[in-house]
């Protein structure tokens, strides 16, 4: 690897916030380097959207409003790498990628973390048999191969993706065996004062509505339940359905669950940057400032990464850190963004006054795994482990290293990393905040001896 | 599982533990597997459970296959090709694997 | 009041307490975050007689045979697995030297260390690089595993007796009528005599007492990786360059080799420096060059004590009567902890013991009060 390459701007993550940056940014002629793990820019929200397009296959109004972002990134004039799995990144703004068995690193005089979210881990008795995905990769199957669902398909879960992409499969010709709602449904009464809030986007509100009632309408049937189960022999063969009437067993050859999403924050936390509790949402959030700043100077965050709010607030919150970093690198006066910011800010305060309404309606899952249901998938252990762990004296998830491999594998927590603090805060009778998260490290995905020894070699 | 509605796409074929797999250009080997009904991409190094995708993001690691020869490939992130050879990864990956490369 | 207080709870803090738990004391251990944060945690957990600096060889034999007894001290193995530890030689000059490391071992009546030819080392390591000539071996060396160390010892002292408080750093050490207060920010504890096993802030507590030692710190990296076949039962390094490498229990291969990362004890924190971490993989490669492909799924660094000469500071302070410090292993105590705690112990409950540690002796770095 010869010279290491300098730019203006380093942005992890091709998503809504990502493009919306590097669109910003170019605008007042910042170099930008865009790094991607996926094949296409358009993160997971609207992910395959270009390919979609040339297809004619649009899904529904709010997928096809990416477009105009990913025409505008492409045509923006940053510099894009795809198939770049980012693995470094430095308080000093170097990163390091691996593209294709090579490893690369630049310089950035600043870089954006725009990772976006991932599916909040839904640990149910048997949630690791093959047969079992995410709502969301189903979606990605969707968007990305024109899968559909077809024989006994379950959902499972709670959250308005549950619904949208149950909406979305019917609409798509698919099937469905039933919908299995683990919300409790008290919460939708306790949820009314914040609707005030959230009604200047009341649009968005009426979508959910319309999401069920179309599942309804396909007459998919629609159960509330308190607990699920996946069972089978190396497979997944049969769901467990609790339901206030008695408990159900239903065939079935793919169950989806879902649970929400919380913000990616693993190279954030490997930064050692501060993260903060969100109690409505049960997830930690980096801290930011309004422009996306962080502690360290050189390091912004913006979009799902730093706080759940969806897409459209994504692009604004990665535009406006796009134009920060322009005028903190002094490419631009603060006076001349002045109104974009302002533009840019009140339609995201908008989208994201939404958000507590959401999270009251949609709260996360209780965590109260049975004690053989596997938490940490990488090295297959249990609720019932973690649980002896807290009773031995282990005082979190960090600690746990010294009675278990919880958070050792090649995941390294991505999945299981708030499970395990929600089940030892629970066993220790303390508050998740106080038990803390794993602790990331860098590199953030697996890189080869090979890719690692061959950098800075002199060719 | 899944079902993949009649199109023009352009169609290629894949081979999984030595059979042919229809897969359409431009799929994910996790995509092109669950499309032809296989949830199974490797047996775990710890228990030997069977795993296969459950995320197709990259970022849960249980579609872990052997690709083109080389171990340890995260399917949902491997695009196929046509005459890919993709093989189920069992427990602890093959050490003779060979090295990194695509 | 209590007999003795242990700062730190690593393994050295916890072998300690055991024995002097063990030997009829009251001991209470005050670890400023939790029982194994540090070092403890983030070694290579290499257990080794071989290549030693000749003043520590004696105590080394000594923990050796501990290490073979490890189930009758603690109930468990601790995990370890006596795969012998090898450092080969790559080329000519790595052979004389090997030679004449053996010469000085023998000569200073040490048998563990062999010379082993291409074909030995062949049949010990089969995986090793073509180029490699040969091997200095000791067999009955090995690994353990360094969190089920720290579980077991943790477990062997609480049903010793020994009070355990995490969360509890030391911030004061004030002298008593008999022995010291020790103060946290949860409370003070007196204690007859005071163990400092404080590792990379052993420095710091020396100096609340009053005594000045120099000491610095170092961050030597750790690779983890995915999980292979069983391949290697041996921890090699080189004899030529920097390199640890290792196969543990679950089929990990851990690599180091003391290249260094960067850290911040102030803040407990630390940092990987990939350009110095690439050459440890350049040489684990070449050296196993099957390995090119795996991945590596976790790096890290830790924050070690680090002496000017290389070895630990143990045995009673100069400076503060009561005061007995165990710390500035510098990245080589892990083999060493269960015979320090023996040594310790018995300082304190005899006031003298046989275990050879006169070369570790404080006031070889102490600076006297008033220079």
């Amino acid at each position: 690897m010869s010279d290491t390459r300098e730019f203006d701007l380093i942005i992890v993550g091709t998503g809504p916030a990502g493009m919306a940056a590097a669109i910003a940014a170019r605008r007042h002629g910042l170099s930008v380097l865009a790094l991607d793990e996926q094949a296409a820019p358009g993160g997971q929200i609207w992910r395959a959207i270009e390919a979609n397009a040339a297809r004619s296959k649009t899904l529904d109004a709010d997928y096809a409003a990416g477009l105009a972002t990913v025409h505008s990134f492409r045509s923006s004039g940053a510099e894009a790498l795809f198939g770049a799995s980012v693995w470094n990144v430095d308080t000093d703004g170097s990163v390091i990628w691996s593209r294709d068995g090579v490893a690369a690193s630049a310089n950035g005089k600043r870089v954006l973390l725009a990772t976006g979210a991932i599916e909040r881990a839904m640990p149910i008795a048997g949630w690791q048999l093959p047969g079992v995905l995410t709502v969301g990769a189903a979606q990605i199957l969707l968007k990305t191969s024109g899968l559909r669902p077809k024989g006994r398909v379950w959902l499972a879960g709670q959250g308005p993706l549950l619904r949208l992409y149950a909406a979305q499969a019917i609409a798509a010709g698919g099937a469905l065996a039933g919908v299995i709602d683990l919300q409790p449904v008290t919460t939708t009464r306790a949820a009314f004062h914040h609707l005030p809030a959230a009604l200047s986007r009341w649009r968005d509100l009426l979508k959910g509505l319309r999401w069920k009632a179309a599942v309804r309408h396909a007459g998919v049937p629609w159960l509330a339940a308190t607990a699920i189960a996946a069972h089978g022999d190396g497979r997944l063969s049969e769901v467990h359905i609790t339901t206030r009437a008695g408990e159900r067993r239903e065939p079935a050859d793919l169950l989806l669950l879902h649970d929400g999403v919380v913000p990616s924050v693993q190279i954030s936390r490997a930064l050692g940057l501060a993260h903060d509790w969100h109690a409505a949402q049960r997830c930690w959030h980096p801290r930011i400032d309004a422009a996306g700043r962080t502690s360290e100077e050189r390091i912004l965050i913006a979009g799902d990464g730093a706080g759940i709010a969806g897409a459209l607030a994504a692009v604004e919150a990665g535009t406006i850190a796009g134009l920060a970093v322009a005028q903190d690198l002094g490419r631009v006066d603060a006076a001349a963004c002045v109104d974009e910011i302002a533009g840019a800010s009140r339609r995201r305060a908008a989208y994201v006054g939404m958000r507590p309404l959401l999270d009251a309606l949609f709260p996360p899952l209780p965590v109260r795994p049975a004690d053989d249901t596997i938490i940490c998938r990488c090295e297959e252990v249990t609720a019932g482990r973690l649980r002896e762990a807290a009773k031995l004296g282990c005082l979190g998830p960090n600690q746990l290293k010294t009675y278990s491999r919880c958070g050792m594998g090649p995941c390294q927590g991505r999945n299981c990393g708030l499970a395990v603090s929600e089940i030892i805060a629970e066993a220790r009778g303390v508050p998740v905040e106080e038990v803390g998260y794993l602790r990331q490290r860098f590199p953030t995905k697996p890189v080869t001896l090979g890719e690692l020894a061959a950098m800075w070699e002199r060719k | 599982m899944f079902e993949r509605p009649a199109s023009d796409a352009a169609m290629i074929t894949i081979l999984v533990d030595g059979r042919p797999v229809a897969a359409r250009d431009g799929d994910s080997v996790a995509a092109a597997l669950l499309a032809a009904g296989l949830a199974i991409t490797r047996t775990t190094p710890v228990g030997g459970a069977p795993r296969g995708p459950y995320c197709m993001m990259g970022a849960c690691f249980d579609c872990l296959a052997v690709i083109d020869g080389v171990a340890s490939r995260q399917a949902c992130l491997t695009t196929v090709r046509e005459g890919m050879r993709v093989e189920r990864q069992e427990g602890a990956r093959d050490l003779v694997a060979t090295s990194a490369g695509p | 009041m209590t007999d003795v207080v242990v700062i730190g709870g690593g393994l050295h803090g916890l072998s300690a307490a055991l024995q002097l738990a063990r030997r009829g004391k009251r001991v209470t251990i005050l670890e400023r975050r939790y029982v194994g944060r540090h070092s403890s945690t983030a070694t290579a957990a290499g257990v080794r007689r071989l290549g030693r600096d000749p003043r520590e060889i004696a105590l080394s034999v000594v923990a050796m045979e501990m290490w073979h007894g490890m189930a009758g001290i603690v109930g468990d193995d601790c995990g370890f697995h006596a795969g012998g530890q090898i450092r080969v030689a790559e080329t000519t000059a790595d052979l004389a030297k090997n030679e004449r490391r053996a010469n000085e071992t023998r000569a200073a009546g040490w048998t563990h260390e062999e010379l082993i030819d291409r074909a030995e080392l062949r049949r010990v390591v089969p995986s090793i690089a073509p180029h490699c000539l040969g091997a200095i071996i000791s067999r009955a060396d090995g690994a353990a595993d360094p969190f089920r160390a720290v579980t077991m010892w943790r477990r062997a002292c609480e049903a010793a007796g020994v009070e355990i408080r995490e969360n509890a750093g030391v911030v004061a050490l004030e002298p008593r009528a008999r022995g010291w207060r020790v103060v946290t920010p949860v409370g003070a504890i007196d204690g007859e005599f005071v163990v400092n096993a404080a590792g990379a802030w052993a420095r710091d507590i020396a100096a609340l007492a009053g005594e000045t030692i120099a000491c610095g710190v170092k961050a030597s990296m750790m690779i983890a990786t995915e999980r292979l076949p069983p391949f290697l039962a041996a921890t090699v390094g080189a004899t030529g360059r920097p390199l640890s490498f290792k196969q543990t229990a679950e089929g990990t291969v851990l690599i180091g080799g003391g290249h260094q990362g960067r850290n911040d004890p102030a803040t407990e924190s630390s940092v990987v420096d990939f350009r110095n971490l690439a050459t440890a993989a350049r040489i684990a490669t070449e050296l196993f060059p099957h390995m090119t492909g795996v991945r590596i799924l976790r790096c890290w660094t830790g924050i070690e004590a680090q002496t000017a000469d290389d070895i630990p500071v143990i045995g009673p302070s100069v400076a503060a009567p009561g005061l007995f410090h165990s710390f500035g292993y510098s990245g080589h105590g892990f083999q060493l902890f269960p015979a320090v705690g023996v040594a310790l112990a018995e300082l304190i409950v005899r006031g003298a013991t046989n275990l050879p540690i006169a070369a570790f002796a404080a006031d070889r770095l102490t600076t006297p009060a008033g220079e």
